[in-house]
């Protein structure tokens, strides 16, 4: 990154570095073939609208009240998962990385059962907590719970002895040790989890919505997607891609794990 | 040596007691479980009992074509993995050789890794129709980034010392990056391609899911939509079995790869 961002800075004769100039030809290009595809009329009408029923459906979109309703409802859940899911990851893993034999006894279940598709469970969930707001929070809950707890469990066993042993000698009581030495040192892990953690439970949350509920993000594009307005859908999806990056990159700032690469 | 023989018995014991405890705790989960439901304390039509879903599993597997099913969902995975890996590979190798490029679109796949690529299945069905191409489409655009990303880093850590010994033999362009930069960067580049490959079984087995399309993932919708509730337990149990049984082929495969250093 580094390296990447002192060659971007080297400008060309005429001040904008060529790294800036590639991109903008490709974003224009990409737009250019995509506008250009919009109006051929090779393929069925607004399978690819145009630039302009897409911007005019943002706009819409943006300025209606109705959306912030649908992105409240879709925040909290994925706020109320996050905080389930990532609050029992954490205590999952601070308790596997700091013990070994209930790490050894039990870690391989959450490793081979981490990267199984969540979304299957859907209706068992939907069985347990119906088919409102809690079915949704509680698959993104469960699609976090994994990558927090693991994270936090191998960053819990990576805290430098030396920082622990520092504890010791200053004979700090176990809050003390939890308060000054285990968190401190495991700020990168447990901001690493819950980034994971945010952007799973995201997924989640919003394919359960997709499959079945009358509210949320993931319900405003299955709508639109039914009843086939393709402008519309586009808007909500480019929306969701930004926030989606968006919130991810945000953790990563606030954390900084910016020093560190993935 | 009478001295030692219980100490190794002690030692061995110690090494498979963890182990043993975690699988005794599972098991015990599943007893109470069972006793639970049987007390009527869980409803049974919320959660089936464990030995109905061990009794389901069978049927499912006899009545619910399963092994077509299974076949099914592999093959979109392999197709996929065949797909991430040709093009990953390519965009990899494209970006390494042009710098330029790598500078202007490389945090740009890196962004696209961290989307929620899968939320976009409704424009892919528009795109492609309600067919195995949207599945396997999804999985490609979903697992793409992983093997760009490797590829680029397994190329540009190819130790400075090979890089040298390919110098002073004189070999070619094409020579020094087939000979010395690919075989080196290879478990790097696999292990793109294991994460890019668990990405598209995990988007695959969904999609199909929420599209109610193709192979594991439509057999769980059917089951949910008839009521079937031992089935639908069964058959998400045999999804996780076969994800598992694939992700740890997948580790050994890049074990067997990575070098004995």
């Amino acid at each position: 990154m580094a390296a990447t961002g002192h060659l971007t800075k080297a400008p060309t004769r005429s001040g904008v570095s060529a790294v800036t100039l590639l991109r903008v030809g490709l974003v224009v290009g990409a737009l250019a073939i995509w506008e250009g595809l919009a109006r051929s009329g090779w393929l069925y009408r607004d399978v690819v609208p145009s630039l302009l029923a897409i911007a005019k459906a943002l706009v819409a979109l943006l300025t209606s009240g109705e959306y912030y309703f649908h992105l409240g409802v879709t925040v909290g859940e994925i706020a109320v998962a996050l905080a389930i899911g990532g609050g029992c990851g954490v205590v999952v893993g601070l308790i596997l990385g700091g013990n070994r034999f209930l790490a050894r006894a039990f870690e391989i279940y959450l490793y081979y059962l981490g990267p199984t598709p969540k979304i299957i469970f859907f209706p068992v969930m939907i069985m347990w907590f119906g088919v409102g707001s809690g079915s949704k929070i509680a698959l993104g809950a469960l699609s976090c719970f994994f990558p927090v707890a693991l994270s936090v469990a191998a960053g819990m066993r990576e805290i430098d002895r030396v920082l622990i042993r520092v504890g010791r000698s200053f004979r700090a009581d176990t809050w003390q040790m939890i308060a000054k030495i285990y968190l401190p040192a495991m700020r990168h892990p447990i901001i690493n989890g819950v980034r994971l953690g945010l952007g799973i439970a995201l997924i989640g949350t919003l394919l359960a919505e997709t499959k079945l509920s009358n509210k949320g993000i993931g319900f405003l594009i299955i709508n639109a997607y039914s009843t086939f307005d393709m402008p519309r859908m586009y808007a909500n999806l480019i929306v969701l891609f930004v926030i989606a990056i968006g919130a991810n990159a945000l953790v990563g700032r606030f954390g900084g794990l910016d020093t560190i690469r993935r | 040596m009478s001295a030692a023989a219980p100490a190794r018995r002690a030692a061995a014991l110690a090494d498979i007691a963890p182990a043993a405890t975690g699988l005794a705790c599972v098991v015990a989960f599943f007893a109470v479980m069972e006793a639970l439901i049987r007390s009527g304390l869980i409803s049974e039509y919320i959660v089936p009992p464990p030995s109905q879903v061990i009794d389901a599993l069978g049927r499912v597997v006899m009545e619910e074509h399963i092994v077509r099913r299974f076949f099914l969902t592999i093959g979109e995975c392999l197709t996929t993995g065949v797909m991430i890996t040709v093009f990953g590979v390519a965009g990899g190798v494209a970006m390494h050789r042009y710098k330029l490029l790598q500078q202007a679109v490389e945090t740009w796949v890196a962004a696209l890794a961290a989307a929620p690529v899968v939320l976009a299945y409704p424009l892919f069905m528009v795109i492609f129709g309600r067919n195995a191409w949207t599945i396997i489409m999804i999985g490609f655009v979903a697992a793409l980034p992983p093997v760009i990303l490797k590829t680029i880093e397994g190329l540009s850590g190819t130790r400075k010392v090979l890089i040298n010994v390919g110098r002073s033999f004189n070999l070619s362009g094409s020579q020094q990056f087939f000979k010395i930069m690919l075989p080196a960067a290879l478990p790097t580049i696999f292990t793109g391609i294991r994460l890019g490959l668990i990405f598209a079984l995990i988007n695959i087995v969904g999609v199909e899911f929420l599209i109610n399309y193709g192979g594991l993932g439509q057999l769980i919708n059917d089951l949910a939509e008839r009521y079937d509730l031992p089935g639908t337990y069964a058959a998400i149990c045999f999804v996780i079995l076969v994800s598992v049984v694939f992700f740890m082929t997948l580790e050994k495969i890049e074990r067997w790869l990575r070098p004995a250093t």
